[in-house]
């Protein structure tokens, strides 16, 4: 049928975007407001930004959270993309049930549990809490959204490509390394970027693994925020925004450009 | 089907083991000890040198004490109480505004379906932080939405720190979540069978109700899992938008641990928003592990 979309639809669709956006966008209108009232145009403005630049418990508390969503996201792409390999290509190897719960588990689960726990290991084990302690708390609620990113890839990809690759001398892992990788690395880098971009947010279960020393961005926001609305976080938040939305544009982009690549290959 | 064991299973596994699994029995049993223990390192302790004595020992030394305190304290009854509510509330408040989006998103042309999804995924990419901060500014009472009531003549309405602000961020926060497995079930939806039951002379909204629905049941049920569970344990949202007449459960856990200082505490309060949630992980596992079958 596809009769199109009716006036019902198209209302429900502007509203519900309206909704969805209308914050956003707010806040980075107000990031260069030059008043510091939100219901008063004062003009436009580019002061704050500047300010953040003088701010240096900002700027490292933004170092410090760059370097854990590097790593994080890294460390939690390997393992993510083994588990996805794991539940795609493993069969029903002994313990899969527990295996794909624990992998799927941490997607739904109360970042206030998680964090607790995570910090009572860390006392556990003696850990001093801090930069690392941030980082393997971060690996570890990420690595499921990856699994679930390339899970989701590697379910369409034609087995049987593998099995010629072996057929014709491969060893098992160079067929993974020359055949399906390749074929699933825009998901493995999708989930990388996700990795990245919700350890970059995350402010919960930072809190509770963080120690002296190691404040994150989202920490150092949040203890701002508590205060009220200002126009400095309003400037900190957009550039935030614009790193993701940025990111992502290029990601859409060197999709499109890759397919239209494989088009004109497949067309020659 | 192959019975083997898989290498690639085994460093995640092992890592979830570490980091995932192992750490609820910590907090189980922490939640079993004593406040006057309360400080590192946390007794009682195995004793694995005195071997079967030492196990006999631990096991003396726990007690129920905090979720007798849990029991007698309404403080906390009421917090539970109040965060299944929002909650669900906020579950069914995003399932009917989630719903009609989803279904007008699959109504669309293939390409602008795909920018649509596009833009109910970016959200999820922002944080969610930045996302529930930008409604202080329009909820508080000098905020952009009374500035708005005022200019078309309406009393001014005070929603920051009340129960309706948490309301507002919880389905604002969730909707992504519930628009996506909604459009992932309505997109597949086969439109022949619409077509066949109005040739069969059935009125649209009929056809809804008896094709349309039935057929998005498994992604409303995902969706509504997937808001309610997260939505349970909340914590920025009645944090940053709820006075002090919203406390909910993952907020007393937060302040239980950071604010008393008191870990057995925060551990059993956190040991029974675990058990009440566990039903909803365990249906939501298997929603997706049917999913996943039906996929290959």
């Amino acid at each position: 049928m596809n009769r199109g979309p009716s006036w019902f639809n198209l209302v429900s669709l502007t509203l519900g975007f309206a909704f969805l956006y209308l914050p956003i966008v707010l806040l980075v209108v107000w990031s260069f407001n030059a008043s510091r009232l939100v219901t008063v145009w004062g003009g436009f403005s580019t002061k704050w930004y500047a300010a953040l630049l003088q701010d240096q418990q900002l700027l490292d508390a933004a170092w410090v959270t760059l370097r854990i969503g590097l790593m994080s996201a890294t460390a939690a792409t390997v393992l993510g993309t083994l588990a996805a390999i794991a539940l795609v290509r493993g069969g029903r190897f002994r313990g899969r049930t527990l295996f794909s719960g624990m992998v799927y588990a941490p997607l739904v689960m109360p970042e206030v549990i998680m964090g607790l726990s995570l910090l009572l290991l860390f006392v556990a084990m003696g850990f001093a809490r801090g930069f690392w302690t941030v980082m393997l708390a971060h690996t570890t609620f990420t690595l499921s959204y990856v699994a679930v990113v390339v899970h989701s890839r590697l379910i369409t990809f034609d087995r049987l490509l593998e099995e010629a690759a072996q057929d014709l001398g491969c060893t098992p892992t160079q067929s993974f390394l020359q055949v399906t990788l390749p074929n699933i690395f825009p998901a493995v880098l999708a989930g990388w970027t996700l990795a990245f971009t919700l350890s970059l947010d995350d402010l919960v279960i930072a809190s509770f693994a963080s120690g002296p020393g190691a404040t994150t961005l989202p920490m150092r926001i949040y203890s701002q925020v508590r205060l009220g609305v200002t126009p400095e976080i309003n400037a900190v938040c957009t550039i935030l925004i614009a790193v993701v939305a940025v990111g992502i544009i290029c990601w859409s982009l060197a999709m499109k450009w890759r397919v239209a690549g494989a088009a004109r290959l497949a067309a020659a | 089907m192959r019975r083997a064991r898989s290498p690639a299973a085994l460093l995640p596994g092992l890592w979830l083991a570490i980091f995932f699994a192992f750490p609820f029995l910590l907090v189980l049993r922490l939640s079993l000890s004593d406040t006057a223990l309360a400080i590192p390192p946390y007794t009682p302790r195995i004793d694995w040198s005195a071997g079967i004595e030492g196990l006999k020992a631990f096991f003396a030394a726990l007690d129920v004490e905090m979720y007798r305190r849990l029991g007698e304290d309404r403080l906390y009854f009421d917090a539970y109480v109040s965060s299944l509510q929002f909650a669900a509330t906020g579950t069914i408040l995003a399932l009917l505004v989630g719903y009609p989006m989803a279904y007008g998103m699959a109504k669309c042309r293939p390409g602008t379906r795909s920018v649509l999804l596009m833009l109910v995924i970016l959200p999820f990419w922002t944080s969610f932080l930045i996302r529930v901060y930008a409604w202080i500014g329009i909820l508080k009472p000098q905020g952009l939405l009374n500035a708005f009531l005022g200019l078309i003549g309406i009393e001014p309405l005070d929603l920051l720190y009340t129960p309706a602000a948490v309301q507002i961020g919880l389905v604002y926060s969730y909707l992504p979540f519930m628009v996506l497995p909604l459009y992932a079930a309505l997109e597949r939806l086969d439109h022949t069978l619409l077509e066949a039951a109005a040739d069969l002379g059935s009125p649209p909204w009929k056809s809804f109700w008896q094709v349309t629905w039935p057929l998005s049941i498994p992604g409303v049920i995902a969706g509504c899992l997937l808001c309610f569970i997260p939505m349970v344990g909340e914590f920025i949202i009645p944090d940053l938008l709820g006075g002090p007449g919203s406390l909910m459960i993952g907020r007393a856990i937060w302040m239980e641990f950071f604010a008393n200082r008191d870990w057995p505490f925060a551990s059993a309060v956190a040991i029974v928003l675990l058990v009440t949630l566990v039903l909803p992980i365990v249906l939501y596992q298997r929603q997706q592990a049917k999913a996943l079958e039906a996929g290959r």
